[in-house]
């Protein structure tokens, strides 16, 4: 299963990519912290790392760490508009429950 | 589901624990607030989408406070109760404020800075600018989704040491952590990219709504000095739009217009001079209230000649300003241009023409400075990419000096040092057994301390009585990364020290903050009370030490009955002052300095005793003499 993008998410990211001026793409992760357990990760990637696995999605490619992939499998990013706030949000399949925020959560 | 941004590789925050910094630039007219997001600089939008918040704060009867367009919208019902253009009062007197009588709120002479009368009760500049700051700061978390770890506020590269304290003040009354001050021209450099390896001189040409201001900055080395400023502090946007109103009054022969006629008619002008950035003739209609129809058409032609004066105007405060800075025309490496105002095409033609250069104009120059400090408070807040740790230096607007004796200034730290600086130099005493001195720190280029703004005076107590220059009072000024200043006096044979932190010169007493505090956050309440318990605990260590020299000093005037009650007395305000009660720290200090009010004046007499000692009559009676003269 792969992980994607949104079309908006996508449009985003290449536009953020395109003004920062740099990086072949966006680098998606979990670690271990947390109120819940686990907490994403989401970062420019300037390089791609010999055990990263990647996927294209609308035109941006998606970097994953083998460690990670496994809590990210069917993860779409999608890109959401609350109010004033703007911001990428992890449609997770895997996802059991997580803290009130959504910023960690448990497998 | 909370929103994430994208970071740069390896600075993924921890969850909940997100660094939200914000630029603000709080301007006399508009004030904006932006962030960087994913890597982005935006700046942030209210509700409707606008950028821009009105700096108007506006006084309900009801303790209400509107803030921004909504309380633009009543200025003219309520114009005594709606603070417009703030910032032109921050730490002034009122004697500072120019054209005084033409402004109609009901001032109050307080002690260094103005007050306002409004129906909810006299009010700061500080705390007006408050207000503002809460407005942009609760947008900033509604758009953030957390609470900001702190700001980069930009203030005007003239604003002096008080203005600086009064806008820190007002972001602390505002609940927001001041990551730096920034100066205003040096943002808008920075958000042009010529802190990156740019070299050379840059002029900022700064045309607002009601304000203009020129500002020469020499850039070496990631640092920002300040060459020159200038301006006119009643030149904006506004006063085009006045020239276009004027023309059609005389063109459409108006008499005297209701007040409601000729605010339309002010905004059509308006409209008119933003439709002729774009267009080469502006249609300007309206009905007014008595039924006559104005009709006319304002060409770019017409508009260029009856604003030119006013164009011309803003270039005569430029040369004045390249001639301050010891710099010409070809001198300059780039222009940048700043306030919406520089969107008229004569403007940036006239400026273009001036330094025979296009200026930097692909930013929105409404945005330009915010978009600075928030770059400035994302590397701040530690959100850096990697290779991109620079580091930016501004410099002192004005020299930081002493008064000594006849009311001249030495500088201790001139301007355009830069930033943190700390410098110190060597003082003596005046008189024969002097142990007290003044110290009265200013800020200015005049030699007069009278010509200088006055910021802070404090007093070194416990110089041992000696011969007048004997002793060494090394006086050290310290100037942290606001620009902010703290200076202490020491005496270098007994280490007596004293020492002051620059705190509001335009006399807010630790009372009157606490007072503003009140209706304020928790935790300033909490801060006010810091810090006023951390002075008086700074109080009594001073005191300690100046008993405790006497002490080493003169310990055989003391019996032993009356050493051990002083030693009693100083154990306990030591005690006491580790304690976190003020009062009770006051009233132990009152206890010791009653102790030792004996031995202070049996060290006086034998050290009178000793300066006259072996001399005559008639030497005496000339150093007398001598001295009085």
């Amino acid at each position: 299963m792969a992980v994607t993008l949104s079309e908006k998410a996508a449009k985003h990211v290449a536009n953020y990519i395109a003004k920062r001026g740099k990086g072949v793409g966006l680098r998606l992760g979990v670690r271990t912290s947390g109120c819940s357990g686990m907490a994403y990760k989401i970062e420019f990637a300037d390089e791609i790392g010999d055990d990263d696995v990647t996927f294209e999605s609308h035109g941006v490619t998606i970097l994953v760490d083998p460690k990670s992939l496994p809590y990210l499998e069917g993860t779409e990013l999608d890109y959401a508009r609350e109010g004033l706030n703007e911001g990428f949000k992890f449609n997770n399949p895997n996802v059991k429950d997580q803290c009130g925020c959504g910023e960690s959560f448990n497998v | 589901m909370a929103l994430l941004q994208i970071a740069e590789p390896g600075q993924s925050a921890a969850p909940h624990e997100h660094k939200l910094a914000v630029g603000i630039d709080l301007g006399t007219t508009n004030s904006l607030v932006a962030t960087v997001r994913s890597g982005l600089t935006v700046v942030l939008n209210d509700a409707l989408g606008r950028p821009l918040l009105p700096s108007v704060v506006r006084y309900g009867k009801d303790g209400a406070v509107e803030v921004g367009y909504e309380a633009q919208r009543l200025q003219s019902q309520d114009a005594k109760n709606t603070i417009v253009s703030v910032k032109r009062f921050m730490g002034r007197g009122k004697a500072d404020i120019a054209n005084i009588e033409a402004i109609p709120y009901d001032f109050v002479e307080a002690p260094g800075m103005v007050r306002l009368r409004t129906v909810a009760g006299e009010k700061s500049p500080v705390e007006v600018s408050a207000e503002i700051l809460k407005t942009l700061r609760a947008r900033a978390e509604a758009s953030l989704g957390g609470d900001l770890i702190g700001a980069v506020i930009t203030v005007p590269a003239y604003f002096d040491d008080a203005q600086r304290q009064a806008t820190k003040d007002a972001a602390k009354l505002a609940g927001l952590n001041v990551l730096r001050l920034l100066n205003e021209p040096t943002a808008a450099a920075i958000a042009y990219g010529l802190d990156n390896g740019s070299e050379g001189v840059y002029a900022v040409y700064d045309l607002g709504g009601g304000t203009f201001d020129i500002s020469i900055l020499h850039l070496s080395k990631g640092i920002f000095e300040v060459l020159a400023t200038g301006g006119d502090s009643a030149l904006g946007g506004d006063d085009f739009d006045h020239r276009i109103y004027c023309w059609i009054l005389q063109e459409a022969k108006l008499a005297p217009l209701s007040s409601s006629d000729s605010r339309l008619l002010l905004t059509r002008a308006r409209e008119a001079k933003e439709y002729l950035t774009f267009h080469g003739e502006a249609p300007i209609s309206a009905r007014l209230s008595t039924g006559e129809m104005v009709d006319l058409m304002l060409t770019t032609q017409i508009f260029n000649d009856i604003t030119q004066t006013l164009t011309m105007k803003t270039l005569q405060a430029v040369k004045k300003a390249l001639r301050d800075a010891g710099m010409t025309a070809s001198d300059i490496k780039g222009v940048v241009m700043v306030g919406g105002a520089t969107r008229m095409p004569q403007i940036q033609r006239a400026v273009g023409e001036f330094f025979k250069r296009e200026p930097l104009t692909n930013l929105d120059p409404d945005k330009v400075v915010a978009i600075g400090a928030a770059m400035q408070a994302n590397l701040l807040a530690g959100n850096r990419a990697a290779g991109d740790d620079w580091l930016l230096l501004d410099v002192i607007p004005l020299s930081l000096g002493l008064e000594t004796m006849g009311g001249l200034v030495e500088k201790v730290i001139p301007r355009n040092s830069t930033i943190p600086a700390a410098r110190a130099q060597e003082f003596t005493t005046f008189k024969d057994g002097q142990t007290a001195m003044a110290v009265h720190v200013v800020q200015g280029e005049r030699e007069l301390v009278d010509d200088c703004r006055s910021l802070a005076r404090f007093e070194l107590r416990g110089i041992p009585p000696m011969v007048a220059g004997a002793a060494r009072i090394r006086v050290t000024f310290q100037v942290d990364a606001d620009g902010l200043l703290s200076v202490s006096a020491r005496e270098q044979t007994t280490g007596v020290e004293a020492s002051i932190v620059v705190k509001p010169s335009y006399g807010l007493s630790d009372d009157e903050v606490a007072n503003m505090l009140k209706d304020s956050m928790t935790h300033a309440k909490d801060d006010a009370f810091r810090r006023a318990l951390k002075e008086a605990q700074v109080e009594a260590e001073r005191l300690i030490e100046a008993v405790r020299a006497a002490i080493v000093a003169d310990g055989e005037l003391l019996s032993d009955d009356e050493r051990a009650r002083v030693e009693a007395a100083i154990t306990k305000l030591h005690t006491t002052a580790l304690g976190e009660n003020r009062r009770h720290i006051t009233l132990a200090m009152d206890d010791l300095e009653a102790e030792t009010k004996d031995f202070a004046a049996r060290r006086m007499d034998k050290s009178i005793r000793r300066a006259f000692a072996g001399k005559t009559v008639a030497e005496i009676e000339k150093t007398a003499k001598g001295n009085e003269a």
